[in-house]
């Protein structure tokens, strides 16, 4: 039982319905692509919840590094307009 | 006997052997995989003995003599690959009667086009095992050529007149032994060579002539139903 | 004075660095954000979180046993159906938290080691033994009342990935109670020998119950901690008198009574007091002495190695097949493509 034996690991996406993206649902092990799809679908489609699955090797994913995460996500820290509280809509006006 | 309590009992017995996997089984994912098989299995028999009569009544109250699935169904499980020979002979030729059953005009043709993809999915989960346990490990691959071996003679029985399945055996045979050899060639095996049935003139599971494991199983099966007559649940 | 070596200089500018990390780790948890796998977290807070979530998953596969036990004996197809399909839940909850466990850097194989050796958890409720079939109903009523009781406020844990995965897992569970509940219904209104077995399930369910909620407050090691890091968001005597609420009602549509004479009404509270619970015995089920503590572990280490011969035919049909992802065989593969 050496970890060389170990099935890899694979991130699981579903997209549960047209019009939605994909999304991240999980992680599962599989000795490899075929049976990781199969694996998936038993497992976050039991309850019909699936029309889409991808299945990513974790080791395919790269990730943004928490220390970027300044520089990458939070550009708008000092730009309030971004954020649509930063106006003020009269009442009434709808779909906005 | 009726088509309908044939093809029902063959997914009722399968489903309960494929249930004894419950929390045995080598892998996590499998224990998932395994319940999924055996829950649409039991489906299809709920609805198939509901053509004949009571659900209930007819799973826990026939004897062994009055059950008509074929014998490959009711063998025990064995090891892994045990099972999954048992799955790939028996998948096969579930996906391909039931495609021809929902092609045609009778009486289960809805049941079989419900089903249909169901039954795909089995034989998928079948063959891609077969493949790897074929083409895995030494060891694997002698336990999946000893299971092939043994279950091989109760293969033929799956071919024998059912009255009320109205479909060309022939034609199901060789379909069934084209898939069969094609995946068990791509797994490195080989395909089994003796006969496909016992010696019994009597016959065997239509006939209701079962083998000895299974009135065990039944004992198993319906003794708490059997132990409160009439009782509701 | 000596001088500030660079060593010294370099561990005082980690030191600030790390007293940062803390400070945004612990005004994250303050204002309920999540903490996702790429975070910076403390160590503690870590090994908590994976020795938490792994006890979690090893209790969801463990308590496929004892239900397991029945589906070959369910007394109808449409229970034996539904009882299918919880133990197949059960395993697929399992399934989700090893995965959520190893965004923190451990392995299913690691966890499933410790499992083994008796070096992780799960908990001591499945020590004991389904005994007849009313017992899975009591199970689903009770233990899985209990462990919703428990489980729904770590939908909100500040762990990103538990909390998700308790999501998905609560709205699976809700049926589970139910199915429970309704068994027990059914054999209360029944013919009196499905009576007392109902009763007699609950009797000798309800007590091991109560004790999932883990031991009184004042008792409790890890709870301060886990409260601080919204880990754990209640205590363990606040969910228990919650549950101790909730049941009472319940039992009565049944027409079913708790064996606790000392259930009533507290006005002031208004809540339930319920009697004294024999903590002894719980210390001895934690201790292995319960009822099914070898046979439980046993199975599970038998359906492990028995099975190893499975999982290595299918990582050796892998590596025949097509590249293994992350492994030499990938870049090999792909080398051979191009020449």
């Amino acid at each position: 039982m050496s970890s060389s034996t170990d099935w890899p690991l694979w991130e699981v996406f579903v997209r549960s319905r047209r019009g939605l993206s994909h999304t991240h649902a999980g992680s599962l092990h599989a000795p490899d692509a075929e049976m990781a799809l199969r694996n998936a679908r038993d497992l976050y489609t039991r309850r019909s919840e699936g029309v889409s699955l991808w299945v990513v090797p974790s080791t395919a994913i790269t990730a943004s590094s928490p220390d970027e995460k300044d520089s990458f996500f939070e550009p708008a820290g000092d730009k309030p307009y971004r954020h649509p509280t930063f106006y003020e809509i009269p009442d009434g006006v709808k779909h906005l | 006997m009726t088509a309908a309590l044939a093809l029902g009992d063959d997914a009722l017995v399968l489903s309960h052997r494929l249930g004894e996997w419950a929390g045995h089984a080598p892998v996590l994912e499998e224990e998932v995989a395994l319940a999924n098989i055996a829950l649409d299995l039991l489906g299809q028999a709920r609805m198939l003995l509901s053509f004949v009569g009571d659900e209930d009544q007819l799973a826990y109250l026939r004897e062994e003599r009055a059950f008509r699935n074929v014998q490959l169904v009711e063998q025990p499980n064995g090891d892994f690959a045990h099972t999954i020979a048992r799955q790939l002979y028996f998948s096969v030729y579930q996906h391909l009667l039931y495609e021809k059953l929902a092609a045609g005009q009778g009486e289960f043709a809805d049941l079989a086009a419900k089903a249909v993809k169901e039954v795909a999915y089995h034989r998928d989960h079948a063959e891609q095992w077969v493949l790897r346990l074929g083409d895995g490990t030494a060891e694997s691959h002698e336990r999946m050529q000893r299971a092939l071996d043994a279950l091989w003679r109760f293969t033929g029985e799956l071919f024998e007149p059912v009255e009320g399945v109205d479909v060309d055996r022939h034609a199901l045979r060789d379909g069934w032994l084209a898939a069969v050899t094609s995946v068990v060639e791509r797994a490195t095996l080989t395909l089994p060579s003796g006969p496909q049935s016992g010696a019994w003139a009597a016959g065997a599971g239509r006939q209701g002539l079962h083998t000895e494991s299974f009135g065990r199983m039944l004992a198993e099966m319906q003794h708490l139903h059997r132990s409160h007559p009439g009782a509701s649940w | 004075m000596a001088a500030v070596t660079a060593d010294q200089k370099t561990q005082g500018t980690a030191d600030t660095a790390d007293a940062e990390h803390l400070a945004a780790f612990d005004a994250a948890v303050a204002a309920d954000d999540r903490i996702e796998p790429r975070d910076w977290m403390p160590e503690a807070y870590r090994a908590s979180l994976v020795r938490q979530m792994a006890q979690h998953a090893h209790s969801e596969i463990i308590g496929m046993q004892p239900e397991a036990n029945w589906i070959s004996r369910a007394p109808s197809l449409r229970r034996k159906a539904i009882l299918m399909a919880k133990v197949q839940d059960e395993a697929g909850h399992g399934l989700y938290l090893y995965s959520a466990a190893e965004t923190l850097g451990t392995s299913r194989e690691e966890l499933l080691d410790k499992l083994h050796a008796g070096r992780q958890r799960y908990s001591s409720i499945f020590n004991y033994p389904t005994l007849t079939w009313a017992d899975v109903g009591a199970i689903g009523w009770l233990v899985d009342g209990a462990a919703i009781t428990n489980q729904v406020p770590l939908c909100r844990c500040s762990y990103g990935p538990y909390a998700r995965a308790m999501i998905r897992i609560c709205k699976e569970e809700s049926f589970h109670q139910r199915q429970g509940y309704e068994l027990l219904l059914a054999l209360s209104r029944g013919t009196s020998a499905q009576h007392e077995m109902a009763q007699d399930a609950v009797n000798r369910w309800w007590w091991p119950s109560l004790m999932m909620f883990g031991p009184p407050d004042d008792s409790s090691a890890h709870s301060a901690q886990s409260m601080a890091w919204k880990i754990k968001r209640h205590s363990n005597d606040e969910l228990r008198r919650r549950f101790v609420d909730i049941c009472v009602p319940q039992a009565e549509a049944l027409g079913l009574t708790l064996p606790d004479p000392d259930i009533r009404w507290n006005e002031d509270l208004g809540q339930h007091d319920y009697g004294a619970i024999d903590w002894t015995e719980f210390q001895e089920v934690l201790k292995g002495n319960g009822p099914c503590n070898e046979q439980r572990l046993d199975q599970r280490r038998t359906a492990h190695e028995e099975g190893a011969w499975v999982r290595d035919a299918a990582a050796a049909y892998a590596d025949k097949h097509a590249a293994r992802p992350g492994t030499a065989g990938a870049a090999a593969q792909h080398v051979e493509a191009t020449a």
